[in-house]
This record gives C-alpha cells, structure tokens and sequence, in this order.
C-alpha cells in the first residue's frame, strides 16, 4: 500500500514519503502549512487513493476530546423513562458513537482526518494520547473496551494557532507542507485546468508569485486562490497580455479581488502599485 | 547505530526524545526508505523535529553529520547572508570608558568627515574606531558607541542617543502568530478569566431542572441557561520601536497568548509614552492614528489596561509639553496617562526590563509614581502577580 498523490492531486515526494511512513508504522501525521496548501485535501486524497473510508472530525474552539470517542446522551434517556419508552433499560441504545470510535470499528482499515486541532482547548490534544496511542479506549457506561481492528490512518491537521503539547508530538510524524516552488505550482495547475493556455499561465504564474513578494501583506495568497483565479481569468477569457503587458508590479491584475482577500491588503497593493506608477 | 547523531542533534538544541529516535529506528527497520540518503533525510526530520522552526537547526547537523551530502537545496544558502553593515558583535563598554571616548567636534565637521570616509572606504568594515561599520568606536556606523555618534544601516538606537538617524525606522508589527513558549503565559493570563453567564440558553440547568422537576410533582421540566462565557476585557497598549527592539520576543508571545486568552482584546500601540493618539498598525502609524479621547469614549470602564513598555525614556516626555521625541505634544504625557487611569480602575503596567535595573532610570520611576507601584516585570512570576492584583480588584 503506497500513496503517491492522486490525478486531482500533486504530493511532493517528502510528503509521499510521510504519509507512507504513517500508514507503514500506523502513527498520526501531523501537517502544518500555510493556509491554503491541501492540508485538508490530503485526507480525502489518501483515503481515494488506497480505496479507504474517510472519516472526518472537524475541531471547533468547544469541542471536547470526548466527543470524538462517544457521548452518553443522558438527557433523552431521562426524557424516555418519563414516557415509560422500552428503549430505557438498556444503557447502549444511548450511547453516541464519536468518529474515532467509528474508525475503529471499521471493517477495513480507514482514514481517520483530525481537522484544525489547533482550535480546540489547549488540553484538547492531551486527552487524546493515549487513544492515538494505544488505539483503544473504555467505555464506562457499558464497561466494554473498544479497540481498533485496524489501526486507521490517522491525519492530523492545524494551523498553529496554538502550540500543541510535547507529549502530543512525540507520538506524531511531523510534515510541514511548504508553499510549492513555480515548478510544483505549474503541475498543481495542470490537474486542475487540463489544456489552460501556456501562456496564460505562464503569466499568470508571474504576477502570483509577484504579488506573494509584496511586503506587509496580512494573508498571502494561496494555491487555492490562485486556482479560483484562474477560473476566473478563464470564465472571463481574460488574454495573457492583458496580465503581461506592463511591468509586474507596476500595474493591478485583471480580478485581484479574488487573490487578495481583505481590504487592508487590497488598499496596500493598490497604494504600491500606485507609488511605483508615480516613481517611474 | 545513529547514536551520534541523535546526541549531535540535542546539542544542538532540536528537542528530541528517545521516544522519536526509537521511532526512527523502528521505521528504518520496517524499510519505510531505502538507498537513497534524501529520503532517509526527510524520514529523520519527520520522525524527530516536531516544529517547522526546528528544521534549520536540523538540517544544519544533518548536513554536518552526513558530509558530502550535497543535496540539501536552498535552505543551506540562506544560512549565509554576508550583509554590508550587519551587526556581528556589540561593544560592551562601562560607563567609565563610554567618558573616556571623546567626541569628534560638532555636527557639521562629524557630517563632513562620514562624506570622506564613505568616499574613502570600499569594503565591509566591523569594529575598529576609524572606519565605518558595526560594532566599533567610530563616530560612523551603528551598534557601537560614540557619544556623537551618526548611525548608518540600524533600526533603532542601543545607547538611546544620536545625532541623527539616517535610516527611517521601520517597527515591526508583533507577530500573533509567534507561538513558541506562550502556553505558561496563557496559563498565567487564565487567571483573570471572569466567567459570566450571556446569550441563548443551550446548556441544561442540573439544578433549576431538580428544582422544577419537584415543583412539577415528579414530572421532568427542563430548564436551559446560556453557557459560560468569558467575560473579561482588556486593553493593551504597546511600546513599540526604539528602545523597546531588545524586548520583541518576549512582547509577540504575551501578545499571542492573549490573543487567544481574550476575546474582547482591544490592542494599540504607542512609541515611549501615552499621548492624544495611539495606533494600531506600525507600517503606517503615521497615516492612521486613533485619537486617545476616542478609545476612552469607544471602551467602557469594565476594560483592564495592561501597558507593556520599558518605561524608558527622557523625563521630559512625560513631564513636559512639547517633550514628545516624535511629535510636539500639546498636553504633556501625564496627563494623558492620568485620563486612562481615571478612565479604567483596573491597570497594571509590565515592564520587559529586569526589576533590578528600573532604579538607574528616572523615568521608570515616574511611570511606577503615576501607576501608584502598579508596574510588574514582564517575567512568568511578574506577570503571575501582576494578574493576581487585576483580578482581585475585580468587581
């Protein structure tokens, strides 16, 4: 069992190699990156590559580490005893299955995506060790230990947003994703918008990677918003020249809205382009 | 096997454990890679560096470890910036030499002679006490001592006096990203949480549920009350640039943990002193001031104000109309320290500078004066204090 990218997905060879690693050794993979870099994607992508099921936790800021193994939903079992329902004397029927113990329980191995860890509470990730570690975990109420069949592959995502425990990473792979170089972006494109014009492209490509040097941006534009901006550049069959014919830097794209996405930083790049407009 | 390395990369001071070495191991013995000293080099950094600010350090011991290995890329070349004018060393001079060392004459001779001496000098020049350069005791350059000193290629000044500033100073923004070593600083800001119940009713009242349960002869009532929200809000104003550079980092991870500690976190920033306008934005602190009058008007007096600064500065800049270092000040900066006081009850001032220094300079004193001693050194345990006393008068 290899991963090696998908057709709709362009993974670097240490990337490659760090998902193998985990599915090898049956160990969580942390990913970092800057906003925008398929962290999330790669999940999805993994699980469609080696034919696995998903299974997707989404981390909000009230999220509790609980929640991802089984809740006990004593609320409705009271409200059921009231009404004299059946249902009330077995225990088990008010038990909610969180996803991690539905990847555990999966018939065949599956992928298990931790989204966003990072925004939960700061002894969010400590509750988990020894789940992550062991993968097994008891269940009080019903006194069952319920231990994965497989070991899933477990990807683990954040944004740094807060800094995760020591103890958490050791028991984690760590990649970082770095921003793709002109080369990687230029493939990244290619799966995307099979038969875009190279020179759109290769324009296009240029004024990105420009507008990522301007200084003090507060978000710098990602491959997504690259790839919305090209399908817009084609919706609108904007041509290369219109991107190419002043010196970049020195002119506003067609569309910038869709790479700068908040108005301080559209005010700064317009306020530059505007400076060196004068300065020439 | 690999022994050495592991050892060479705690010296270097990546953390790493036992526990993520033997996971190395474990995944080169189940072949993960195989021949090909670029993957064993990404296996390695994916089984022992945990922190993408850890990867120069590693990869500088991998590359020392493993000589000859030549496919490291760019991360090497950055390593390796020889920049004209960089500052390499400090000059640490007592107070005593710092007298010893006479001036050249006055300003327009010092200007005349720097002419020359760029005209005469060609190449990148370092200590010393003729040429132009860092480190050194000429009159020219930066980061050295002369008391008429012109500085060229620095950012802020180090003994908080020049003739001139030839670089316009660019502060940078405090990075809220910056995460490293904020968790005790959370822990400690956690103190001053004030929990208060607003909003929609979503959680279940366990004994307002017992109570109507009863009431209602046995019959299940519910009952639901808004959940716990923290209540507290702060306003934080910074000191930034100038005499504040030394103290950057350990301003970007107090802000960072606040950040996040706080959601009703209004921050601004100022330069030495509180006068009638602050800001938000260093990069064009010039164009977008906020008036003082508004920030007190926009922000009830429940707000808590913690002032980070190192409270050094002229004593006329808080004392004197007009004593500003940047502006000419109307109304001298007590004043307006005084209206924020009045304005909000609950306010402490941290200081980055260590507690024993604060006697030598006079304006910290006076700072302390106008803060009746409110004012906690910027250290786990200052801080801790500091907290303990805002919370306490919490109403």
């Amino acid at each position: 069992m290899k991963f090696s990218g998908t057709d709709s997905y362009i993974a670097t060879n240490d990337l490659n190699l760090a998902v193998n690693a985990a599915i090898t050794l049956g160990r969580p993979l942390l990913i970092k990156g800057e906003p925008g870099t398929g962290k999330t994607m790669l999940a999805e992508e993994v699980a469609r590559a080696l034919n696995m099921p998903l299974y997707q936790w989404h981390v909000k800021s009230t999220t509790k580490a609980n929640q991802g193994l089984y809740e006990y939903d004593a609320v409705s079992r009271l409200r059921d005893s009231q009404l004299g329902d059946e249902r009330v004397h077995e225990i088990g029927n008010y038990i909610v299955k969180g996803k991690l113990w539905e990847a555990f329980e999966s018939e065949q191995r599956s992928v298990l995506l931790i989204d966003e860890i990072d925004k939960a509470d700061i002894e969010f990730p400590n509750d988990l060790l020894q789940e992550l570690d062991r993968m097994e975990f008891y269940v009080y109420e019903t006194r069952q230990l319920i231990k994965a069949r497989h070991r899933p592959v477990i990807i683990i995502t954040s944004n740094n947003e807060k800094e995760l425990p020591d103890a958490f990473l050791r028991r984690c792979f760590f990649h970082y994703i770095r921003f793709p170089d002109a080369e990687t972006m230029v493939q990244i494109v290619e799966v995307h918008y099979p038969g875009i014009k190279q020179s759109l492209l290769k324009s296009a490509l240029e004024t990105f990677f420009g507008m990522r040097e301007v200084p003090g941006l507060k978000k710098k534009p990602s491959t997504s918003e690259l790839l919305d901006w090209l399908k817009l550049l084609v919706a609108e069959e904007i041509p290369a020249e219109a991107l190419h014919s002043k010196e970049p830097g020195k002119s506003i794209p067609p569309l910038h809205g869709a790479l700068l996405k908040n108005e301080q930083d559209l005010g700064l790049f317009e306020r530059l382009v505007g400076m060196s407009r004068r300065g020439r | 096997m690999l022994v050495d390395f592991f050892l060479q990369l705690k010296q270097a001071k990546v953390p790493v454990t036992v526990r993520e070495y033997l996971s190395l191991l474990e995944a080169l013995d189940r072949q993960v890679v195989w021949g090909s000293v670029e993957d064993f080099y990404y296996l390695a950094r994916l089984c022992l560096v945990k922190d993408e600010t850890n990867f120069d350090k590693f990869d500088r011991v991998f590359a020392q470890y493993f000589e000859g290995v030549t496919a490291l890329g760019e991360e090497l070349e950055t390593q390796i910036p020889e920049e004209w004018l960089r500052k390499l060393s400090e000059l640490v001079l007592s107070e005593e030499e710092k007298s010893q060392i006479e001036a050249l004459g006055g300003f327009e001779k010092l200007m005349e002679t720097l002419k020359q001496r760029l005209a005469e000098q060609k190449e990148r020049h370092q200590g010393g006490s003729k040429w132009i350069g860092t480190g050194g005791r000429s009159p020219f350059g930066a980061y050295g001592y002369n008391p008429e000193g012109v500085r060229i290629g620095q950012d802020g000044s180090r003994h908080r006096r020049a003739v001139k500033v030839w670089d316009r100073r660019e502060f940078k923004n405090l990075d809220g990203s910056v995460e490293l070593g904020t968790r005790n600083i959370k822990v400690a800001l956690r103190r001053l949480r004030h929990f208060a119940r607003e909003g929609a009713p979503e959680v279940l009242d366990m004994p307002g549920t017992i109570r109507a349960t009863a009431n209602n002869a046995g019959y299940l009532d519910l009952k639901m009350v808004p959940k716990l929200h923290n209540k507290v809000k702060v306003l934080l104003f910074f000191d930034v640039g100038g005499s504040m550079d030394e103290h950057i980092k350990v301003c970007e991870e107090l802000f960072s943990a606040a950040r996040v500690e706080f959601k009703s976190l209004e921050y601004f920033y100022f330069h030495n002193f509180i006068y009638e306008n602050v800001w938000r934005d260093n990069q064009r602190y010039r164009a977008e001031r906020i008036d003082l009058w508004d920030v007190i008007h926009t922000y009830g007096p429940d707000y808590k104000l913690i002032f980070v600064g190192d409270a050094a500065m002229s004593p006329y800049e808080i004392s004197m109309v007009g004593g500003s270092v940047e502006h000419y000040n109307d109304e001298a900066g007590y004043v307006w320290g005084q209206r924020l006081l009045d304005a909000y009850r609950d306010a402490i001032w941290l200081n980055p500078t260590p507690q024993g220094w604060w006697n030598f300079t006079q304006s910290v004193g006076m700072v302390r004066q106008l803060m009746d001693g409110r004012m906690f050194p910027l250290t786990l345990a200052g801080l801790d204090e500091g907290i303990r006393l805002l919370s306490k008068i919490q109403r």
